[in-house]
């Protein structure tokens, strides 16, 4: 089958990056050690409800997401798409028999779901031997945070991806990437968990699909978000991303019907 | 039916340009890269695609292969419309850019043909057998697992053919596929691409600054020049319109008077005849046939041939139709 093989291909991909993925690992935890000091400090002297989260849960939300952090494309959204429309190389995505977005988003996600396994998997390790354990029991929270991730993964890519393709119009995306980098980033949860902010922000914040690139994955993973919530997590994620891939297939459209690749 | 039919084809694109002393406006301007192309190319021809730098030779094909949308004008490739049916056509046309590829440079090179097989949703076996095919053709054994990043150019060139042939195409395009490369890998490029052809009919549309690739490969010849179509016909047809004439250049042991040789003309001499240069029509006759009646006039020392090259052909070409 097409698909798996792209998301094998993905896979294999990130495989030859293997110093990159330990110079990741080792920011991805020096970051979650200062986060986490920051937030436990944060919250122990708190006097307030810090929207329900403990020592443990919280924890939990600062190792987890800094273990999905290589994963979900968010700091730094830079992708092929963006890269090949400016130097015109898109030309030759077009020669392929698949959709522009279908060509891409496979790779990616075997990509992303490599970087769990060098990057995630031992960040979540080295939290727990710092700061405890905090993984929850039972088998639904992982079974559930699965797919959370996968739509996590899926959904932050498009979202990078639809912002290469305005690259159609601008040429240059360097600066709205950044942008967009920076809000993404700041709404998705990764400074200060969403359900902290104060109220107007955390209604701006649902406005955007960025909360499903990774409070939302954190919740149904950490177990912070069970059974009828977390469904409901799972629905909200799949809905962006549906959304999403309407938006990424109409900007390829226009896209190619603005598009110039001159010389060569 | 043609594999390819263009009809009054017109492509514009927008430049735009700062105006001279005002630093924030900016003046766009309409260029067109294709002006009115109309030709047809027939199942299992060979076709060069020949003009200068911005003939608007590339654009023509990525309007065939339904990359670009076309200003004004229709494109049919494979009897389909190359924009609407996109996806459909990939299954049918293999291109070569001679300047981008179409492999994934991070990875060892099998795994693009891994790859490209799943995106053409090739039946395994079929894959495998063709992959087999190409690799002893091409000759890519020796780095099917070295990452493309790490291919040379003339490895590269020969991988990136494949790539576009993996699908078995019924028309391949080749957009300058022998640029860069030494006389060695244009003509094992070349035996290939004729060997190919010969067992599988496909139709060949190349475009190309070399020469040497139309005379090899192709039995008709489109010169375009300013997105104009200024010549269709056979490359002999082609020679004998502009008298794309090739130059032997003789260095001699001795100066000589000119030389008045049969079907040749002599262009010029220096140091006193030691060096002399006579144009002669290679479908007339043959640079070895010349020397030999130069041998026997003089001792001939050393020499070389000139090749005519495209852009001289097509300044010829456009001065005769004024």
């Amino acid at each position: 089958m097409g698909t798996w093989q792209l998301v094998r291909a993905g896979f294999r991909q990130q495989s030859q990056y293997r110093l990159a993925m330990v110079a990741g690992l080792a920011t991805n935890c020096v970051f979650g050690f200062i986060r986490a000091s920051v937030l436990l400090a944060a919250l122990d002297a708190s006097t307030g409800a810090f929207a329900g989260y403990t020592r443990e849960s919280l924890a939990a939300y600062v190792w987890i997401s800094q273990a999905l952090l290589g994963a979900v494309l968010l700091m730094v959204p830079t992708t092929a798409v963006g890269e090949r429309i400016k130097t015109g190389d898109i030309a030759v995505d077009f020669l392929r028999p698949v959709s522009l977005l279908a060509g891409h988003l496979w790779m990616a996600l075997g990509r992303g779901l490599f970087t769990l396994l060098p990057r995630g998997v031992p960040a979540v390790v080295v939290g727990t031997l710092t700061v405890g354990w905090f993984l929850p029991g039972g088998v639904a929270p992982y079974l559930l945070g699965a797919v959370s991730v996968v739509l996590a993964v899926a959904g932050s890519y498009l979202g990078a991806h639809c912002v290469a393709l305005a690259g159609f119009w601008l040429v240059e995306t360097r600066g709205l990437n950044a942008l967009y980098g920076i809000v993404a980033t700041f709404l998705a949860g990764l400074f200060v968990p969403v359900d902290l902010f104060p109220g107007w922000l955390r209604g701006l914040a649902a406005l955007t699909p960025f909360p499903t690139f990774l409070q939302y994955p954190v919740d149904v993973l950490s177990g912070r978000v069970v059974g009828l919530d977390a469904w409901s997590h799972l629905a909200t994620q799949a809905g962006w991303l549906l959304g999403m891939l309407l938006l990424a297939q109409l900007l390829a459209t226009l896209g190619r019907r603005h598009l110039e690749v001159q010389g060569g | 039916m043609s594999v390819v039919e263009v009809d009054r084809l017109v492509r514009d694109f927008t430049v735009r340009e700062p105006v001279p002393g005002r630093r924030l406006r900016r003046r766009a301007r309409q260029v067109r890269a294709v002006d009115g192309l109309t030709f047809t190319v027939g199942p299992g021809e060979a076709v060069g695609y020949i003009g200068a730098n911005g003939a608007g030779k590339s654009t023509t094909i990525k309007m065939l292969a339904g990359i670009l949308v076309p200003t004004s004008g229709t494109v049919r490739t494979c009897g389909t419309d190359p924009v609407r049916a996109r996806r459909r056509l990939a299954r049918r046309i293999g291109v070569v850019f001679g300047q981008r590829s179409q492999l994934w440079w991070d990875l060892p090179l099998a795994e693009s043909y891994d790859i490209l097989a799943a995106i053409h949703r090739l039946e395994p076996a079929r894959a495998r057998r063709r992959r087999a095919e190409l690799v002893e053709e091409l000759e890519l054994g020796g780095f099917l697992a070295t990452p493309v990043r790490q291919l040379s150019l003339g490895q590269r060139m020969r991988a990136e053919v494949a790539a576009a042939l993996l699908h078995e195409p019924e028309l391949v395009v080749l957009d300058e596929p022998t640029i860069g490369l030494d006389v060695l890998s244009k003509q094992r490029l070349r035996e290939f691409l004729v060997h190919e052809r010969g067992s599988r009919g496909t139709t060949l549309l190349l475009t190309t600054h070399d020469m040497g690739d139309v005379e090899r490969l192709c039995e008709r010849v489109l010169v375009v020049d300013h997105g104009r179509l200024a010549y269709d016909g056979s490359l002999s047809g082609l020679a004998a319109t502009v008298a794309a004439e090739r130059v032997l250049v003789v260095d001699l042991a001795e100066p000589v008077a000119p030389l008045q040789v049969p079907g040749t003309r002599h262009l010029g001499s220096e140091g006193d005849g030691v060096r002399q240069h006579l144009a002669f029509d290679p479908t007339r006759t043959t640079a070895a046939a010349v020397l030999a009646q130069v041998q026997r006039a003089a001792e001939v020392r050393d020499l070389s041939v000139a090749e005519p090259d495209i852009e001289d052909v097509v300044r010829r070409l456009w001065s005769r139709s004024r």
